[in-house]
């Protein structure tokens, strides 16, 4: 490994603004080089003379540096700081050099300079547009096994991290009166005009340091001070007013509804050791009551053949390098433009000592003022020529230069190429915003036209070019008045759109258009013979714009190629949608402190440290965590849940039902609402009673169930399923907000209010009596479907007489805070007497014995109380219930629904699978006709043998038929039969 | 993310505390049990789902928990008015200048068909 302890040759004394005695160590593929502080690794590498950085996504060709700044679309590297710390495709042109930083590049095997997948290069008229929709179609095997992981591996990008992330990232949210995204001259100066009257603001900008344009352009003076001088005082200024804050290193990446704006702040990704206590980074979501886009404009570059060897970059780059790190890109430059803004990069680097082989200027007639500061330094302008071709392998060595319309080339030697086709304004924030553009059709570019928020484009981004009109803009944007001097050397104008000559529809030169993707002009020709005509099947058919730089260099190029392919101007062959982010965003920064056991809240009952003890396995039943079963030593899932079975029916069980719904719903009108809510009749219901209810929806079918008790008169405790509790409330809400909004009835959330005990099980009273007082729980004056308030263990309580498994039971209901004190005590006495804690798993076997239903597993949205055998909770003297007019439907009452009925394999050992399709003929042919489908599968240790339950079509009437449920490797026969498999006449409920 | 403004509440609040709640101004028949199968489809099933202005339910649910309805041109997504559950439908005229498409691909739509 070699080391070089100077910060580059390419270093040129003097000039930049990095201070020469502050470096930093990196490596980039193993190398390492010494950078200065301030550096990106594109700055640093480029003063090494290292412009190869990495290779292009399908045709592996060598990339360079194109520009310097965010739009980069070559410069991908890989960067990290340890095994864990490590993150693919980030732009050399954006990453700070820190010290110790290890950068790589993508996309290259075995080495940058020797890659085989350059090979593609060759064979690059078979990888034309659209090569893999026709070219990979059969046999169609053949595409997942051999075509896409070939694909995948021959184009692509970097490599994804493999360990978790170490690093954490915040989130925080603002209001301001006024956000400036953006903090170039525009941007400043608007925000110091907000600043001024007194409104809060927000100056947002992506680079380490405000300035914007100012960082290359050396020749603009604001108020009489350099301007990029002035830009740092101005930030200095607005810092210091207690209404401003200014965020650097920060990307508006997406402008949605109503002022809201999503922000990445990169705090330590700069930072050589960052703290632990800081966050890589920090999403912002700031709600602005108006929005400022100062966002600038983007150069494009020329569109020519071989446009994309290293050491080919735009003007506004080159300069940046000069001007800011003090780096020049080449020693024996020559500049390719439509456009004034090159000049300047030609005359900045003569200035500084960089010889200058030839301005190659498409336009016949470049502006005098320009030619002439040319010819004072001694530079060649051909005007009205062009680049016709580059030479070079790794690096540019030559341009083919040959005048416009035919003529002798010829060959000029250079080490550097700058080309510069115009600007592009950064429209896009102002479109995420839903804004509608313009074509501005003398400069070739889409403008802010129609506004959907209260926002306003100031400067670049609005094609205000005149340093005079932007500031007066911008002040006008920011709300305030003063006056501002700005000054810049040259009046920039020229600029195109789409190939340049020589790359035209005659020929079939390698001209690039977006250089992330390796689409070129004659791809997007292609396009438009196959028949392309819109732009945006045009930019999915070459996938154009469609890198993760989302064509901020290649949108327009193509569109103007596409428009004079289909002789039809810009504006008919449309613009693709701008969308967030911006720039790409990483997942840490929007998943934030969300990870781990803080990405979804967990629910846990009181009783849950409890059971835990116990040894409870838990599942997941929406955000709760239930017990499922309790496993003794050595008993696998199923022999516990068939010891807690066989235990509930021979003594009892204890049962932590707290997650169920629980809404109390009061009012002199509480019957009547039930009334219209429910299916059943409550009005009979007597206080101290409760009834099993079903809920429908208008259409008629089944949306929830759950015991219902009738406290007093105008007091009901209902219960609602476990997952179902919100949007039953949600839905009885809705009712009696909007529809029944005479009733005088309110509802309240009581799921968490109480924590509920249910002991179930022929000893269920011997083992609760001692503790409840207030209340007679003997059997005749308790019976089946009772309900009290009374007090258990002195807690006052509720106290219900129900069951689930269709053993003697009780639920009792205590304030949530004394739940694990009650359970603890009735625990302490029922274990003793051989009972035993069950779980969810027990609970499901116990009552599909029994035939009860789950709403959700035994229901599916399409089954109505009739098909489900609940008929009898269909009250038919009620006038009105919300349901009543969808159950008469036509097909709600033909013959022939499915409906629920129970299974029984022939096989006794044999346990369905839920889910499994039903058929009458297991013979015939394919597809076959479906009758339904098995809900519920269990093995019932009581009963001995498999049970399941079913929806099947016409059940009730097939009861006794033989059924089949074909599966992959044999068919499973059973019997159609009713719901219930254990204790058929109910008599143990009354026990 | 919206800002809606809650006609309970009186204040603007994220989109975040509200749940859409379908169309509004569509009551529940008084005589429901007695109405045709078209009715009852017209009811519950068919709804107009405009572009442009469209009148809405929300409920502030992680809020005052109240039913209201609004008004929003669904292109800009543009709030024009909220107002309390049970008042009349207020009519507002419709919004022509967002909808306009000047360059995009709707434009264009056609031809490329």
């Amino acid at each position: 490994m070699s080391t070089s302890s100077n910060s580059g040759t390419f270093r040129i004394k003097g000039a930049g603004r990095l201070t020469p005695a502050r470096t930093a160590r990196f490596t980039f593929d193993g190398k390492s080089y010494t950078a200065l502080e301030g550096d990106t690794v594109a700055s640093a590498l480029l003063a090494h003379g290292v412009h190869l950085l990495g290779r292009s996504f399908k045709y592996h060709r060598p990339r360079g540096i194109l520009s310097a700044g965010p739009e980069e679309p070559n410069a991908l590297i890989d960067v990290s700081r340890d095994a864990a710390r490590r993150q693919p495709n980030v732009r050399a042109t954006v990453q700070e050099v820190f010290d110790g930083a290890k950068i790589a590049s993508q996309n290259r095997w075995p080495s940058l300079k020797f890659d085989v997948g350059a090979i593609n290069n060759l064979f690059s008229p078979f990888f034309a547009a659209g090569f893999y929709y026709k070219t990979f179609m059969w046999p169609r095997e053949a595409w997942v096994k051999i075509y896409e992981p070939f694909i995948r591996r021959a184009a692509g990008l970097g490599v994804a991290p493999t360990e978790e992330d170490p690093d954490h990232y915040a989130n925080r949210y603002a209001h301001c009166d006024v956000l400036v995204a953006g903090a170039g001259v525009a941007g400043l100066t608007a925000a110091l005009s907000a600043a001024a009257t007194g409104q809060s603001v927000f100056l947002v900008d992506e680079q380490p340091e405000v300035g914007g344009a100012l960082h290359y352009d050396t020749a603009t003076t604001i108020d009489g001070q350099n301007g990029y001088d002035w830009a740092q005082a101005t930030a200095a200024r607005l810092k210091a007013m207690p209404n401003v804050t200014v965020l650097t290193r920060t990307t508006v990446f997406g402008y949605y509804n109503h002022g809201f704006l999503g922000l990445v702040e990169r705090v330590t990704d700069h930072v050589a050791k960052p703290g632990k206590d800081l966050p890589r980074e920090r999403l912002w979501q700031v709600r602005a009551k108006k929005v400022v886009l100062a966002t600038g404009s983007i150069e494009r570059h020329m569109v020519f053949a071989n446009n994309d060897r290293p050491g080919i970059m735009l003007a506004s780059a080159a300069r940046t390098f000069l001007n800011h790190h003090g780096v020049a890109v080449g020693r024996q430059v020559g500049i390719y433009t439509a456009h004034d803004s090159a000049y300047e990069t030609a005359f900045d680097l003569k200035r500084a000592g960089v010889s200058i082989a030839a301005i190659v200027d498409c336009r016949a007639d470049p502006g005098e003022a320009l030619l002439a500061e040319a010819r004072g330094l001694g530079i060649s302008v051909l005007s009205g020529h062009s680049v016709t071709d580059t030479g070079g392998r790794l690096r540019i060595s030559s341009m083919t230069v040959a005048r416009n319309g035919g003529g002798d080339a010829r060959k000029i030697a250079v080490d550097a190429l700058i080309v510069s086709a115009g600007w592009t304004p950064s429209v896009h924030l102002f479109s995420q915003s839903r804004g509608k553009l313009r074509f501005d059709d003398v400069n070739q570019r889409f403008l802010p036209n129609i506004y959907a928020q209260d926002c306003v484009s100031v400067g670049g981004c609005n094609g205000t070019d005149d340093l005079a009109e932007l500031i007066d803009e911008a002040i006008a944007a920011g709300g305030g008045s003063f006056a501002l001097s700005g000054e810049n050397r040259f009046e920039w104008t020229g600029g195109m759109i789409g190939a340049a000559e020589g790359a035209g529809p005659d020929t079939t030169v390698k001209a690039f258009v977006d250089f992330q993707h390796d689409v070129t002009a004659k791809d997007i020709r292609l396009a438009v013979r196959e028949g392309m005509h819109s732009i945006e099947h045009i930019k999915r058919f070459t996938t154009n714009g469609m890198a993760s730089d989302q064509g901020k260099l290649s949108n327009m190029h193509g569109l103007a190629i596409a428009a004079e392919m289909l002789d039809r101007p810009i504006p008919q062959v449309g613009l693709t949608t701008f969308r967030a982010p911006y720039t790409p965003v990483t997942y840490g920064t929007l998943v934030g402190h969300s990870r781990g056991e803080l990405f979804d809240p967990a629910r846990k009952t009181p009783m849950h440290a409890l059971e835990a003890g116990e040894g409870a396995e838990f599942e997941d039943v929406g955000n709760w965590k239930r017990a499922w079963y309790y496993p003794k030593r050595g008993e696998d899932m199923l022999a516990a849940v068939n010891r807690e079975c066989r235990t509930v029916r021979e003594v009892a069980g204890v049962f932590n039902g707290s997650t169920l719904g629980k809404i109390e719903v009061v009012g002199p009108d509480a019957a009547q609402f039930l009334n219209l809510i429910y299916t059943n009749a409550w009005g009979s219901l007597k206080p101290g009673k409760s009834r099993y209810g079903i809920m429908t929806r208008e259409d008629g079918f089944v949306y929830d169930d759950g015991v219902v008790g009738r406290l007093a008169e105008d007091r009901f405790h209902v219960t609602t399923t476990t997952g179902g509790a919100p949007r039953v409330l949600h839905h009885m809400e809705d009712y009696l907000q909007t529809e029944f909004p005479h009733l005088r009835v309110w509802l309240t959330s009581t799921t968490e209010q109480w924590a509920v005990i249910a002991v179930q099980g022929p000893k269920a009273r011997e083992i609760i009596q001692p503790f409840v007082e207030g209340v007679d729980i003997s059997n005749e004056a308790f019976p089946h479907m009772s309900v009290a308030e009374c007090s258990v263990m002195g807690v006052p309580a509720r106290l219900f007489r129900v069951s689930f498994t269709g053993e003697l039971g009780y639920e009792i209901n205590v304030p949530a805070d004394y739940g694990p004190a009650v359970w603890k005590a009735i625990w302490e006495r029922a274990e003793p007497m051989g009972a035993c804690l069950y779980g969810t798993e027990t609970m499901h076997v116990l009552r599909a014995e029994k035939g009860y239903i789950i709403v959700g597993q035994d229901t599916d949205g399409t089954v109505t109380p009739y098909d489900a055998g609940l008929g009898w909770a269909v009250s038919s003297k009620k006038p009105d219930f919300v349901g009543i007019r969808g159950l008469k439907r036509p097909d709600l009452v033909r013959e022939g629904r499915k409906q629920l009925v129970g299974l029984l394999t022939k096989d006794p050992a044999l346990v369905l699978e839920e889910g499994g399709q039903i058929v009458a003929d297991p013979n015939q042919a394919k597809p076959m006709t479906m009758l339904g489908h098995v809900t519920s599968a269990y093995w019932s240790e009581n009963c001995g043998r498999s049970i399941a339950l079913a929806l099947v079509a016409g059940g009730r009437a097939r009861i006794g038929e033989t059924l089949y449920v074909p599966l992959k490797d044999r068919t499973i026969e059973v019997e159609v039969t009713d719901m219930v498999f254990f204790d058929k006449d109910g008599g143990r409920i009354h026990g | 993310m919206l800002l809606i403004h809650c006609p309970y509440c009186e204040e603007d609040r994220s989109e975040l505390e509200f749940r859409w709640a379908g169309e509004a101004h569509i009551a529940r028949p008084e005589n429901i049990s007695a109405i045709s199968d078209e009715e009852f489809a017209e009811y519950f099933f068919l709804r107009n789902n405009e572009k442009g202005l469209t009148y809405e339910r929300w409920r502030h649910i992680h809020g005052c928990g109240r039913f209201f309805n609004a008004a929003r041109d669904t292109v800009s997504d543009r709030f024009l008015m909220t107002y309390k559950a049970g008042m009349p439908k207020q009519m507002l005229p419709e919004t022509g200048a967002s909808e306009e498409t000047v360059e995009t691909y709707e434009a264009t739509e056609g031809d490329a068909r």
